[in-house]
């Protein structure tokens, strides 16, 4: 296998885009990474893109070829693919192209997410959202994903004493990080009570609990390590790239608040890198629920279980803290386009492993992480990324 | 000069609070009176509809100015909520107040700017001098789906303005519209209840089309927002005109006489005319008013108004019908029970 590196990066603002369709959003995506690394699109041999639900929120399918289209590739005829596993769907589409570099059967690799979610009502993307569960046994019986996260939640507050204040601390956070995030939906700092204060969802999961509906695309050109200077000075390698998977319901999990897959993953990338939680300087984690950013920490290896809670609580997961965890706001305050998040995670970690995150920068940054959950964490990406 | 000849106002006395329709659904009051600004909004009694309201407003008007009805040549009724699909609620006015058989009417729609669409045509008809008197008229009993945000404040009421040359109590100096195709707001054939994008109806839906239209009628009349004595905006809640009036350079207490949505609701069709209604109630000759009404779907009819001496003359009767601030007094507030019952959403067994 080839060593593979991150040569270019791209991220459109996330929020509410009226203004820009879904071809849009990724041709804007893509345009940033190819002029990031100083690229011009003949060069690109393959393309992987992660989108969740297109179907569902634009009705359109045949993403893959629509993208390669839209991006002027279609007269080259590259191979291009979209890669859907919910809201893990962009992680696994830079797995996936990273995968096409090591073997060799590629050389210049696009890999984007893309999600357009706001053309539809809001029940109707809540509605689209839950097709990333069970539909047989959680969807069809009225289960969201607010309740899935809930039920987590109230089982971990439960068995592990978690105050309702430590869990609020996650969003405070995040906010706190997204406010100096320029791409970030909702770059406002909140206090304790802006998220105790808030509209009950499902309890004991507030509004601010919960990640946003969101307009977004992210796009990174991957490369042989070998080749990554011809393109930048400052490439960062893929150290590992690690997937998992597990009972796409809820209620069939040996442990309702420990998500297995994320234990494998994280193992197996730690393991393919030859790394431990020690080396890793900051990770963004996937908190599409406050809950979810506490079970991911603890499942990560980053602190024992049942004490994330305080964990964050003692500012140990801020910007300063022992590990800071998602500097890019998350996918709370940056906002959560479903197949497009796993691609700005990584975004995010380049971006501090070039000492390019501004306000948000953790000093002296060498090693990241990312941490990419599909539904209730039936399928898992963790990736690895280093400073070469 | 075309203006106003008269005005008329009907509200209904039965009101429902907001806490009220939020103790039903588990909701936090103090975030919606908070959020929209508006406190509680008026319901119709049992028998009361767009049409109804549309004759009282309609007879409110004639009894503040001595006209031959039969001189009124058109009828046009604005609302989202005419009682008939098919089936004019024009024709059932007209009658009402004795300008039928000589005379055009028709109904129209355009969410909650008929009104305002109303008035321009009748100034058109007038202008032209192919009628002496129009009647235009915005009337709404507006639907908010039970749970939904519009349960808040879709509200009842409506406003009828005769519209004439012929020695006006305000002429009406300028007129614009600003108009596009913006599926913000909407409500299908045979459907109940309106459906709406959220977040969607604010900048790309109101904003958008209220400072369209205000910034093109201050353009094409060359006037300032200083230059005018009051401003009318459309009042789906209280945040939204304030908003708007900030943004284009009004000041608080030029927009207070005509916001009337706190203690109202959105009367829909009826908001902007109900406005301008309550400001009329207390304007003095040569005040200036300035008027922008919003429709979703989406548009927006702005309009230069300056009161002429008329207005407190002998030959206009301005206490011969009750004003808006009357008509918001002594209500009678249901429970969502009784609001349930009023307003249609129970269903009776055949």
């Amino acid at each position: 296998m080839r060593d593979v590196a991150i040569i270019g990066v791209g991220c459109t603002k996330f929020g509410e885009k009226w203004e820009s369709s879904f071809r849009d959003l990724f041709v804007e995506a893509g345009a940033l990474a190819l002029e990031d690394a100083k690229l011009s699109g003949e060069k690109i041999d393959a393309m992987y893109v992660g989108n969740m639900s297109a179907g569902r929120f634009i009705e359109q399918e045949h993403i893959g070829a629509l993208i390669a289209d839209y991006a002027g590739m279609a007269t080259r005829h590259i191979p291009s693919t979209r890669v859907e596993a919910a809201c893990a769907s962009g992680g696994l589409a830079f797995r996936q192209a990273v995968i096409a570099v090591a073997s060799g059967m590629e050389d210049i690799v696009v890999a984007a997410g893309v999600e357009k979610m706001t053309d539809v009502e809001p029940g109707e993307s809540t509605e689209a959202l839950t097709g990333a569960a069970d539909r047989e046994w959680e969807g069809f019986v009225g289960a969201t994903f607010p309740g899935l996260y809930a039920m987590i939640a109230k089982d971990y507050m439960h068995k592990y004493s978690m105050t309702r204040e430590q869990l609020a601390q996650v969003a405070v956070k995040n906010h706190y990080n997204g406010a100096r995030n320029p791409i970030a939906q909702f770059p406002q700092e909140i206090t304790l009570d802006t998220v105790l204060k808030s509209t009950m969802v499902a309890e004991p999961l507030r509004l601010f609990d919960c990640s946003p509906i969101t307009d977004g695309a992210a796009a990174v050109i991957v490369a042989p390590l070998e080749r990554a200077r011809e393109f930048t000075d400052t490439p960062i390698r893929v150290l590992a790239t690690a997937q998992a998977s597990d009972s796409i319901a809820l209620h069939d999990r040996r442990d309702i608040s420990t998500l297995d897959a994320t234990v494998a993953a994280g193992q197996r990338a730690f393991k393919m890198a030859g790394l431990t939680h020690k080396d890793i300087d900051m990770v963004e984690v996937h908190d599409c629920f406050s809950i979810a950013e506490i079970c991911a920490i603890e499942d990560l290896g980053f602190c024992r279980k049942g004490t994330a809670g305080k964990f964050t609580a003692d500012g140990e997961t801020a910007l300063g803290g022992k590990i800071p965890v998602n500097t890019s706001g998350g996918l709370k305050a940056c906002g959560h386009p479903v197949g497009a998040t796993g691609i700005k995670q990584v975004y995010e970690i380049v971006q501090q492993l070039r000492g390019e995150a501004g306000k948000r920068q953790v000093d002296g940054a060498k090693i990241g992480m990312t941490h990419n959950v599909g539904g209730t964490g039936a399928t898992v990406a963790v990736h690895i990324l280093g400073r070469v | 000069m075309v203006g106003i000849i008269s005005y008329g106002v009907y509200i209904p006395r039965y009101r429902i609070k907001v806490e009220e329709i939020a103790r039903v659904w588990g909701a936090n009051a103090s975030d919606i009176t908070g959020g929209l600004g508006v406190f509680e909004k008026s319901v119709p009694d049992l028998d009361e509809d767009a049409a109804t309201i549309a004759v009282e407003a309609a007879r409110n008007a004639l009894l503040r100015r001595q006209i031959d009805p039969a001189e009124i040549g058109a009828v046009y009724v604005g609302s989202e909520s005419h009682p008939y699909a098919v089936k004019p609620t024009a024709c059932t006015v007209g009658e009402a107040v004795g300008a039928t058989p000589n005379m055009t009417a028709a109904d129209y729609e355009f969410a909650c700017k008929a009104g305002t669409a109303a008035i321009q045509t009748c100034m058109g008809l007038v202008k032209s001098g192919m009628i002496k008197y129009g009647l235009a008229i915005g009337s709404d009993v507006s639907q908010g789906a039970p749970g939904d945000a519009l349960e808040y404040t879709a509200a009842a009421g409506g406003a009828a303005y005769l519209i004439g040359n012929d020695d006006p109590i305000a002429t009406i100096r300028h007129t614009c519209s600003f108009t596009t195709d913006t599926p913000d707001f909407w409500r299908r054939e045979g459907q109940d209840y309106p459906r709406h994008g959220g977040r969607f109806t604010g900048d790309p839906g109101y904003f958008k089309h209220v400072k369209g239209a205000s910034t093109l009628l201050l353009k094409e009349t060359g006037k300032s927002p200083k230059d005018f004595t009051y401003a009318v905006f459309h009042q789906p809640n209280a945040k939204f005109p304030q908003k708007v009036a900030k943004d284009l350079g009004f000041k608080p207490e030029q927009i207070k006489p005509g916001l009337m949505v706190p203690y109202l609701g959105n009367t829909y069709s009826g908001a902007s005319p109900i406005g301008l209604a309550a400001t009329l109630d207390i304007a003095k000759p040569g005040d200036t008013i300035f008027v922008c009404s919003f429709g979703s779907g989406a548009g927006s009819d702005a309009f230069d108004i300056e009161v002429t001496d008329t207005i407190t003359s002998d030959r206009f009767h301005r206490g011969a019908a009750p004003g808006v601030e009357k008509l918001l007094k002594k209500p009678i507030y249901l429970d969502y029970a009784l609001y349930a019952k009023h307003k249609g959403k129970l269903v009776m067994q055949a």
